[in-house]
């Protein structure tokens, strides 16, 4: 097969993989020219993605927990109750940064873990169980700020997580050379960790890509990387909500594809009987699934609170449905069983791209509205046609 | 007018491969009471069907004649509209609602635009004394036993002006005072005028209730028979009589180990259907040794291979289950797998396969240990673990990665199959291990469990196809009604032998 022969084939048979990259990388390019190159500036796509944060984490558990054929409500109003509870450790209590921030997450994988066992052991079914937990928890957020409205966070090392970056050892030329490097070791990890897996794929003699195609696939991803690198070398250089999001993904990602655990999720979801009848928990599954969701709201009521440096009183205000449209738009299935956690982060960043660029553009916020609705009806729709024509 | 109220004349119906009826005659005369019997799979259920209109016309061929005029039933209440009730095995009730709600659901007493509850109370209650039902109209479903949810049903259908009422196994859930009273109920309906039509399997019952019995085997009207000259075995010898192809494989140096799995006074109650769904069950496996395991659709088969395989259904159990001589009590599938039992089950769909994955992931699914380390998967190892399945158990796909729910239903049951060898079992239970499939995959699947016996393992066969049961077992137990009617050597195997021992 020619070079261009595979490479389309490669396409075609991952059509719904590429898809959502595909889009990503139309919205941007659409933005960039209707902006004259102010959407891919530094400080616009830095902004974009720092915005991004608080939901990408709530859309990866988010993705697993739609896998698993569930929803979870509680979300919102678990990061903003949490994140106010953050910030009465920090201000009222004294109590540092680095015990505050585990603690807080211990308290939102204990508090799914309730949600897990309200839906698989009593079987309240998902909506309903968390929908409960939605409305508590507003009360809750509304009776810890009741008395003294907002929270105002004064820990710098707190509001760091939301608001700043990872620090430059110099400036080259303007740009920011610890981002520079971390891109670069970025890019040497990826290159490294492709020929290792195709050279293993080659000692249990599978075929693998060409070699044409496979280098074709190295240099355009690296290139990718090395240009986000370069963009945000530009600015100030990468955030630290950046990294959290890239250790949730990488952790998340790993989970989901390369173990046992993730392999559950996946077939509980796929045919909950037959993964019964093959001896997995399925009990034990939901509850890792909204234990990890309860935790994630929790980092996500962490950046979010850091972001705005203060707690508020309406903080995680309709977070939760942000970060099913982001699963969606991401791939994930509702009838459970597909959906990656990979597709869950483009699928906020194509969210947050949508509403930057249009700010940038000055659309009024109800076409603002109508758009993304359009866009998430659009994901759906064309995850729908595509599981047609495989099955 | 003729004499028949029914007249069924060359019906055909044919699915996707299958020629399900072909050139059925059926015909029902005023007033008498017509049970129609056969195997499963013969086509009672279709050819019911294609009477009350779920099956429409134009997608079988044949006249249906009714009350002397040609039907052609678009959809079921065309069918109810001339005065057809049906009522399934499946009972089509709605558990929280009221008798008199049931009893006129889809058929609301109305005046003018609104539903005129009273006048529904009058009637459900003249209604419920036809039926011989002594409750209040006001009770709700839920709370009645199956047998007289079913009469319930009978009302229902007699709310309509049924003049043809057909019962698809009406007794096979109820006990034997309930059975008993709906056959007095049935003829009592007879003597006012309404014609019935009975599936059933019990033939005691249809000997004892029938005025005409009609068999029917594979899709084909084999004999109508007058209820006067019936008896069990002339019912039996032509149900069954059907030549069995030699297709299977022979088995030449059989050696028969020690047992290594035995159950005794094996009761599992279901507490979800509130009887018990297996009683008193002993059973013998043997290494190197295949069990049939015959008997008819609802006989308790499937709920002893569950109750076997780690109880996923929590049944309560009873008795005792030894496997190598130790007493085993095993929770939940999990500890099934580890102790060497595997579940091949009847639906390879509905709970056997995760459709939307692919080859290599189904084969792996049930035993994740064999590919990993502390919880991380080697996806190479899968792949050649798959690839090794694919092989030896003849898969056809043009890759690993084929989403399993493209296959055919032989491939499919192979790949069902290989899942299940991988977690390395002692003893493998099969249900219905070829429905469904081809011919060549048949063959394909029998002698890929003669190769497991020779290689010492065990296998339980439970299986509709008498051919398979007399082909294939070492021993043949028959289950009815949830208990062992008889343990038969392949000496004492016969088509006739068995069917007797599942019909009582």
């Amino acid at each position: 097969m020619n070079f261009f022969g595979e490479a389309k084939a490669l396409v075609k048979a991952n059509i719904r993989d590429y898809g959502m990259y595909i889009a990503l990388i139309v919205i941007m390019l659409t933005f960039t020219i209707m902006t004259n190159g102010l959407f891919m500036s530094s400080r616009n796509i830095s902004n974009l993605l720092d915005s991004a944060g608080y939901i990408a984490v709530l859309a990866v558990g988010m993705t697993l927990v739609i896998v698993i054929r569930h929803i979870d409500l509680s979300v919102g109003f678990l990061a903003g109750f949490l994140g106010a509870i953050a910030a009465i450790f920090l201000t009222q209590m004294g109590i540092s940064v680095w015990i505050t921030v585990p603690v807080i997450l211990i308290f939102g994988a204990l508090i799914g873990l309730v949600n897990g066992v309200l839906i698989a052991k009593i079987g309240i079914p998902a909506f309903v169980a968390t929908l409960a937990g939605m409305l508590i928890f507003r009360g809750a957020l509304l009776q810890v700020t009741e008395k003294t409205g907002t929270i105002i966070i004064k820990d710098d090392q707190f509001n760091a997580i939301g608001n700043g970056f990872i620090p430059s050892i110099m400036q080259i030329n303007g740009l920011h050379l610890l981002t520079l490097l971390v891109g670069l070791i970025g890019i040497l990890l990826f290159i490294y960790n492709e020929i290792s897996t195709r050279r293993n794929k080659m000692t249990y003699g599978f075929e693998v890509m060409s070699n044409g195609l496979f280098t074709a696939k190295l240099v355009l991803i690296s290139a990718i990387i090395g240009y986000i690198t370069w963009i945000l070398a530009g600015y100030n250089g990468l955030s630290w909500t950046v990294i959290i999001m890239i250790i949730v993904v990488v952790i998340y990602h790993f989970l989901s594809t390369k173990t046992v655990l993730g392999r559950h999720i996946y077939a509980v979801g796929s045919n909950p009987e037959a993964a019964h009848l093959s001896g997995i928990n399925v009990q034990k599954i939901t509850y890792i699934v909204f234990g990890s969701m309860g935790m994630l709201a929790a980092l996500s009521g962490i950046l979010f609170t850091s972001r705005l440096q203060s707690a508020t009183t309406t903080a995680g205000t309709l977070f939760e449905l942000d970060a099913i449209a982001a699963a969606y738009v991401g791939g994930v299935s509702s009838a459970g069983g597909v959906g990656k956690v990979t597709g869950a982060i483009i699928g906020a960043i194509v969210m947050a791209s949508l509403s930057s660029g249009m700010n940038l553009l000055g659309v009024g916020i109800s076409y603002q509205y109508m758009i993304r609705g359009g866009v998430l009806a659009g994901a759906v729709i064309f995850d729908v046609m595509t599981r047609k024509q495989r099955a | 007018m003729s004499e028949y109220i029914l007249e069924m004349n060359n019906i055909s119906k044919e699915f996707p491969g299958v020629k399900a009826l072909s050139n059925v005659n059926f015909k029902v005369k005023k007033g008498e009471i017509h049970c129609l019997v056969g195997e499963n799979g013969a086509g009672k259920s279709t050819l019911m069907k294609v009477l009350s209109g779920v099956y429409p016309f134009g997608t079988y061929d044949g006249d249906i004649v009714f009350e002397g005029k040609v039907q052609q039933f678009n959809e079921i209440t065309e069918s109810v509209k001339v005065g057809i009730g049906i009522i399934y095995q499946e009972l089509a009730l709605f558990p929280d609602l009221t008798v008199y709600e049931n009893i006129f659901a889809g058929n609301e007493l109305k005046k003018g635009p609104f539903v005129d509850w009273n006048n529904t109370i009058v009637q459900a209650t003249e209604l419920l004394k036809k039926v011989n039902l002594k409750v209040t109209p006001e009770t709700l479903i839920k709370e009645l036993g199956v047998g007289k949810q079913q009469l319930v049903e009978i009302a229902k259908a007699l709310s309509k002006d049924v003049n043809l009422l057909i019962l698809d196994e009406p007794t096979a859930a109820l006990n034997e005072d309930d059975s008993e009273n709906l056959l007095v109920l049935l003829k009592e309906l007879k003597n006012q005028g309404i014609s019935c039509i009975m599936i059933s399997h019990k033939l005691k019952e249809v000997i004892s209730i029938a005025d005409k019995v009609t068999v029917l085997r594979d899709g084909q009207t084999i004999c109508t028979l007058d209820a006067s000259e019936v008896t069990e075995n002339v019912i039996i010898k032509n149900m069954v009589g059907r030549d069995i192809e030699d297709i299977y494989p022979k088995r030449p140096n059989k050696k028969i180990g020690e047992t290594i799995l035995a159950l005794s006074d094996w009761t599992a109650y279901d507490p979800q259907l509130g009887r018990n769904v297996v009683k008193n069950v002993q059973l013998e496996v043997k290494k190197g040794e295949i069990i049939g395991i015959a008997g008819l659709m609802g006989s308790g088969r499937t709920e002893l291979a569950l109750s076997i395989f780690g109880n996923p259904k929590n049944y309560k159990l009873q008795g005792s289950m030894k496997m190598f001589g130790e007493k085993k009590v095993l929770k939940h599938t999990g500890e099934a797998i580890k102790a060497g039992i595997a579940y091949v089950t009847e639906d390879r769909k509905g709970d056997g396969l995760f459709l939307l994955q692919d080859i290599k992931s189904n084969v792996s699914a049930a035993h994740l240990k064999g590919i990993s380390t502390n919880g991380i998967l080697n996806l190479n190892e899968e792949v050649k673990i798959g690839t090794e399945y694919k092989e030896s158990l003849y898969i056809k796909a043009s890759s690993l990665e084929q989403i399993v729910g493209k296959l055919s239903g032989g491939n499919q049951q192979k790949v069902s199959l290989g899942k299940w060898l991988f977690t390395g079992p002692k003893i493998l239970i099969l249900d219905e291990p070829t429905r469904g499939i081809d011919v060549g995959a048949k063959f394909e699947i029998y002698s890929i469990m003669n190769e497991l016996i020779n290689e010492g393992m065990s296998i339980i066969m439970i299986s509709s196809e008498l051919g398979e049961v007399l082909g294939m077992s070492d021993r043949v137990y028959v289950m009815a009604e949830g208990s062992v009617k008889g343990e038969l050597t392949m000496e004492e195997a016969t088509q006739e032998t068995i069917m007797e021992l599942a019909t009582q």
